[in-house]
Order: C-alpha cells, then sequence, then structure tokens
C-alpha cells in the first residue's frame, strides 16, 4: 500500500506540483483535479501497474484524494 | 432578407413560447423567458448609453449567461465572453486590447471582476434583469442594425503571450448556422447536449439552431466530463440526441469500457472536431451507436465555427485519417503553395478559406490581422480577403480533403487551440526563469515544460496558475541545468522531445 501511494503521489505532483496530496481530500469538489487529469491520472496508473479503471469505478469517491486512489488501485491489483 | 441573428428568435418565439429553450442545473430558460430576458439587458444597456461597442460577459456557465448574450446583441453591442476561472493576469490583456466600458457579472464573479476592472464598470446580472423591458425600442435598434456589424469577440491564444480576439458579424454567423443545419439535419426534436464552453465560438453550434428551430440544449454540467458513466447517465435522462463535441470528452466515454455498462438511448447525431479521433475509439463509438450519423467538423475560429465536414458513412482503412472531407455550401476552400497558387493532385498545400465565414479579423490588432487576412492571391481585380489557417492539407485519391499538420507551433490539446509560445511568453516572465522550451508529446497527449532558472517546479506551477487558463497548464514540469539548443542557437525542441521519450522509457525499465 504504501508503495501504491508513493507512485500516486509522484503522478499527482507530476500534474499539480503545488497541491499537497497528503492532506487534501476533496480534489474533486475544490476543482483541484478537472477532466483533464482525470485521464492523464488513469493513464499513468496504467502505465505504472498495468491496472485499467473501468468506467463503473470513475466516480468522484475514488478520485477525491490520494488516500481513495490507492485504495482503488489496491482493490484492483488484487482482483 | 435575414439580416440580424435574432430574427430566429423573434420567429421562435411566437410559434413555442412555452418550450424550454435552454436548461441548466438550476434554471429552465423558456422562449419566452429568454426572449422578456433579453430585453431587459437590452434596454438596461441601451439607457446606459452603450451601442456599438463591446460588452464584457464575465460570469459562471448558465443560462443567464446566454441571456445576455443575447440582450448584448439586441443592444447593438457586442459580446466578449470571458472564462469565469481564467486568471486576472490573462484577463488584463484581454482588457486592454478591447477597453469596454462595461463589464457584467453574476453574484459568483462580480468580487474577482473588481480585482482586475479598473476603469471598466461592474454590473451584476441580477440588477440587470429588473429593468422594465422596452421592447418596442429594441426591437427599433434591431430593425436598423447591419449585418456588417460584429456581434462577438472571442478570444485565442497567441503566439506572442497575448491574446487574439475574433470578431464576427451577424452575416458571418447566420452563414454557418444555415449551412450547419442543413449538414447535420437539426430540427425543432433537436435536443443538444452542450459540451464546449461558452467563451469560445464552438458553442455557436447549439445556442444559435436553438433559436433557429425552436429546439432545445442542455448545458451539461462540467464536472459530468470527469466521469464517463454518469455523463452517459445524462444523455439518457435529458433524452439528448445530438451532440458536437471535441474528440475528448467523447473518447472519455469510450476508452473506460462504458458502452459495455451503459449506451446512450437517444442520441442520433454525433458531431466531432478540433481534433484527431483515434481509430480506436471511434470504432468503439461505431459499434455502440450503429445508427447513429457521425460527422466529422474542422474549421478555425477565424471563419466562424466550423468550415468542412465530413459524414463517416464509408469504411475506412485502419491507417486512414477521418478526412475532414468539403467545404460548407458558400465556403470554399484554397489549397495553396508557399507562391500562393493553388496545389495539384495530392500535394500538400496551406488550407486557405474563403466565403461570408471569413470574419472581421482580430480585433483592435492590424498587424496580426494583416498577416493572416489576407487578399486573395488567385485574383487582384478587387479586394477579396481569405484567411490562411496555417493548417496543411492536401486532397486524397477520393477527392477529400485530409488535414496534414501544422506550419508552426500551435496545437489542439483537449479540443483547445493553444500557442505553445503563449506558454513560453508567460514562463519566460517569471522571476528567475532563464530559459524555457515547450513540446507538446502528442502519443500521450501532454505538453510538456522544460526549463532553466531558480524557482523550483511547485513555484512555478503556481506562478503559472496565476497567468494562464487551466487547459494551457503544463502537464509535467521538468527542471533541467542547460537547455539544449540546435547549431543555429534556437531552443532544440527534437532534443526535448528525445528527452522526455528517454524519461518515458526509463521508467518503463523500472
Amino acid at each position: 500500500m504504501d508503495e501504491i501511494k508513493e507512485v500516486l503521489l509522484e503522478v499527482l505532483s507530476e500534474l499539480h506540483p503545488d497541491v499537497n496530496f497528503e492532506t487534501e481530500d476533496e480534489l474533486v469538489e475544490r476543482k483541484i483535479i478537472d477532466s483533464f487529469d482525470i485521464v492523464t491520472i488513469i493513464a499513468r496508473i496504467d502505465e505504472e501497474f498495468d491496472v485499467a479503471i473501468p468506467a463503473d469505478k470513475i466516480v468522484p469517491e475514488h478520485f477525491n484524494s490520494m488516500e481513495a486512489l490507492a485504495q482503488l488501485v489496491s482493490e484492483l491489483l488484487d482482483e | 432578407m435575414q439580416n440580424h441573428v435574432l430574427d430566429y428568435l423573434y420567429e421562435t418565439v411566437d410559434r413555442v413560447p412555452e418550450k424550454p429553450a435552454f436548461v441548466d442545473e438550476k434554471e429552465t430558460l423558456t422562449f419566452r423567458g429568454l426572449y422578456d430576458t433579453l430585453h431587459s439587458v437590452a434596454t438596461n444597456l441601451m439607457q446606459g448609453g452603450y451601442a456599438h461597442e463591446p460588452i464584457l460577459v464575465f460570469m459562471d456557465k448558465s443560462v443567464r449567461t446566454i441571456a445576455t448574450f443575447f440582450g448584448v446583441i439586441a443592444s447593438g453591442c457586442f459580446y466578449v465572453p470571458i472564462d469565469e476561472e481564467m486568471p486576472a493576469a490573462r484577463i488584463k490583456l484581454i482588457l486592454e486590447n478591447c477597453k469596454p466600458r462595461l463589464m457584467i457579472c453574476d453574484e459568483t464573479t462580480i468580487e474577482k471582476a473588481q480585482t482586475f476592472a479598473g476603469d471598466t464598470k461592474c454590473v451584476v446580472y441580477e440588477d440587470v434583469i429588473r429593468t422594465q423591458p422596452e421592447y418596442e425600442k429594441v426591437r427599433e435598434i434591431c430593425r436598423n442594425a447591419m449585418d456588417i456589424d460584429p456581434i462577438y469577440i472571442v478570444f485565442t491564444s497567441g503566439s506572442t503571450g497575448v491574446p487574439k480576439g475574433v470578431a464576427a458579424c451577424h452575416r458571418s454567423v447566420i452563414d454557418y448556422v444555415e449551412q450547419l443545419s442543413e449538414t447535420l439535419g437539426f430540427s425543432e426534436d433537436t435536443v443538444f447536449g452542450n459540451q464546449s464552453p461558452l467563451y469560445f465560438d464552438a458553442c455557436l453550434k447549439e445556442l444559435y439552431p436553438t433559436i433557429k428551430f425552436g429546439a432545445t440544449t442542455y448545458l451539461v454540467p462540467r464536472q459530468l466530463f470527469m466521469f464517463p458513466a454518469k455523463l452517459v447517465e445524462y444523455l439518457n435522462e435529458k433524452k439528448i440526441n445530438t451532440i458536437c463535441w471535441v474528440v475528448s470528452a467523447l473518447t472519455m466515454i469510450s476508452a473506460y469500457g462504458t458502452f459495455e455498462q451503459i449506451r446512450p438511448q437517444y442520441l442520433k447525431t454525433v458531431a466531432f472536431g478540433s481534433e484527431v479521433f483515434p481509430k480506436k475509439q471511434f470504432k468503439l463509438w461505431r459499434e455502440a451507436l450503429p445508427d447513429a450519423h457521425f460527422t466529422n467538423l474542422y474549421g478555425p475560429t477565424e471563419c466562424t465555427g466550423m468550415s468542412c465536414y465530413f459524414h463517416v458513412e464509408r469504411s475506412l482503412e485502419d491507417d486512414e485519417p477521418i478526412p475532414i472531407g468539403r467545404p460548407f455550401k458558400n465556403t470554399q476552400i484554397l489549397l495553396l503553395n508557399d507562391e500562393g497558387k493553388l496545389v495539384t493532385g495530392e500535394e500538400p498545400g496551406e488550407i486557405c478559406i474563403r466565403g461570408t465565414c471569413v470574419t472581421l479579423g482580430y480585433y483592435n490588432n492590424p498587424e496580426k490581422t494583416s498577416e493572416a487576412f489576407v487578399q486573395n492571391p488567385l485574383q487582384s481585380a478587387y479586394p477579396e480577403l481569405i484567411y490562411k489557417t496555417g493548417d496543411l492539407g492536401r486532397y486524397n485519391e477520393r477527392g477529400e480533403l485530409v488535414f496534414v499538420s501544422r506550419k508552426d507551433y500551435q496545437i489542439k490539446h483537449m479540443g483547445h487551440r493553444i500557442e505553445l509560445g503563449e506558454i513560453e511568453a508567460n514562463v519566460n516572465s517569471v522571476d528567475g526563469v532563464k530559459l524555457c522550451g515547450c513540446i507538446y508529446y502528442k502519443e500521450k497527449e501532454r505538453i510538456i515544460l522544460y526549463y532553466v532558472g531558480d524557482p523550483d517546479k511547485a513555484a512555478l506551477m503556481a506562478e503559472l496558475k496565476e497567468m494562464l487558463p487551466r487547459y494551457m497548464l503544463p502537464n509535467r514540469i521538468e527542471k533541467l541545468e542547460e537547455m539544449p539548443f540546435t547549431a543555429n542557437g534556437k531552443i532544440n525542441r527534437v532534443r526535448l522531445k528525445e528527452m522526455y521519450e528517454e524519461m518515458l522509457a526509463e521508467k518503463k525499465r523500472k
């Protein structure tokens, strides 16, 4: 899990080096990430973990924080 | 003969007054409601002594913004829509260019507006529409209007760092609405799902056909474009049958297996443009909607929305890009070589456009205007301007026009037209930045910025957010010790691209 978080932090920080992703938990509501970012994040997760996020998992709940995203990746890796 | 865009509405409002014209998350404007509201706005401007001048519209995307646009036109002025999320520094450049005396805001934007307004007076929509409409006086202004007068200015990226304002008149917009409607078969039964922001000409596709036919447009909440399954649910719930979207919005749906779970049930017309549609994604769309009509559109803002279309009806080779096809009626494409002569056969040439669609040029910018809007080199007998797009195209063996590439550093990123030079000019203006070079990595659709200088990546990004609209922000920033140069001293973009590829390869190995 820590390893997943580390990689996600790198991915997210590439997009917004000025945001503290360790604490931010309203990435969608506060419009910190937008549709461009979602596309990039999904593509980068695919590159890094070889995991495809299906449409039914692309919902705000999974993208609001690094923690939630890490949880999702971890679940998908277990499947 | 129709010479005013609002003549569309004047006919429609009598026919279907109670039908919803524009719908957003909070409110529905019927044609009657739209008609009344726009007359209040126009009356307010008229009483304030505004005429034949730019009026800034700085509002959250909503049906109210649309009513404001039409109200500005009815008063004889022209609207200048501004992205409510655009950083103040860039809006200031726009203010310097068009020097508006008035800006219409709403309750969510007024505070921000006052930080950059300067001499421009700010009023709030909620106050403006309290004005008692004087229908007859407004109609009188419309009756006396000239179709060669501008109705809007939209700002587009400029390579020197200063945005350029494209001004279009009634006649160009009417021509576009007529040709587009015929090509895509709009009617009173059309239910549009609008995706494009209101501060670009892309939204003309929904705004004007809606008032022409008495159709209905839903402004799709922007957040939904992040969440594909929810987006399709929305299309179904609103029974949307027509969408004119950028390719990246369509691939957002098809790329993640959305169609395996849910499909659009009512969509009949799918138009797209501004970017190359990846074949694999296009196939998924066609399989999901076998009975829908798909049309590729192409055209620059400088020629009022779109200029060319291609109905995707025949099968395409795997390596064949979707053609941009042929121009609308009353529009002509000239493919010109470097000597200003028509190319022959399948030879590529610059796509140049002639017709009523050619706009008035860049507002308050004769220099840039004269570079791109030029005398038709094929005849010198009388004045006739054509627009040079800077796009290279060629005809394929079937005689269909195909896009080849850009002549310069302009890119299309997620449907937005961006000059890499504008990003670089802004980066160079940041304290401590010595050099920078921006590249677009097409394969992954990413803008990558390389720079040399003092600020760290986070500080630089924070500064850029104050200067550039969101869609122009680099997707990745890399700090360098030294910038690679070419033999003749220019920043070596080819090398920068290689460096990015090396970094990707490095990642893969890990």
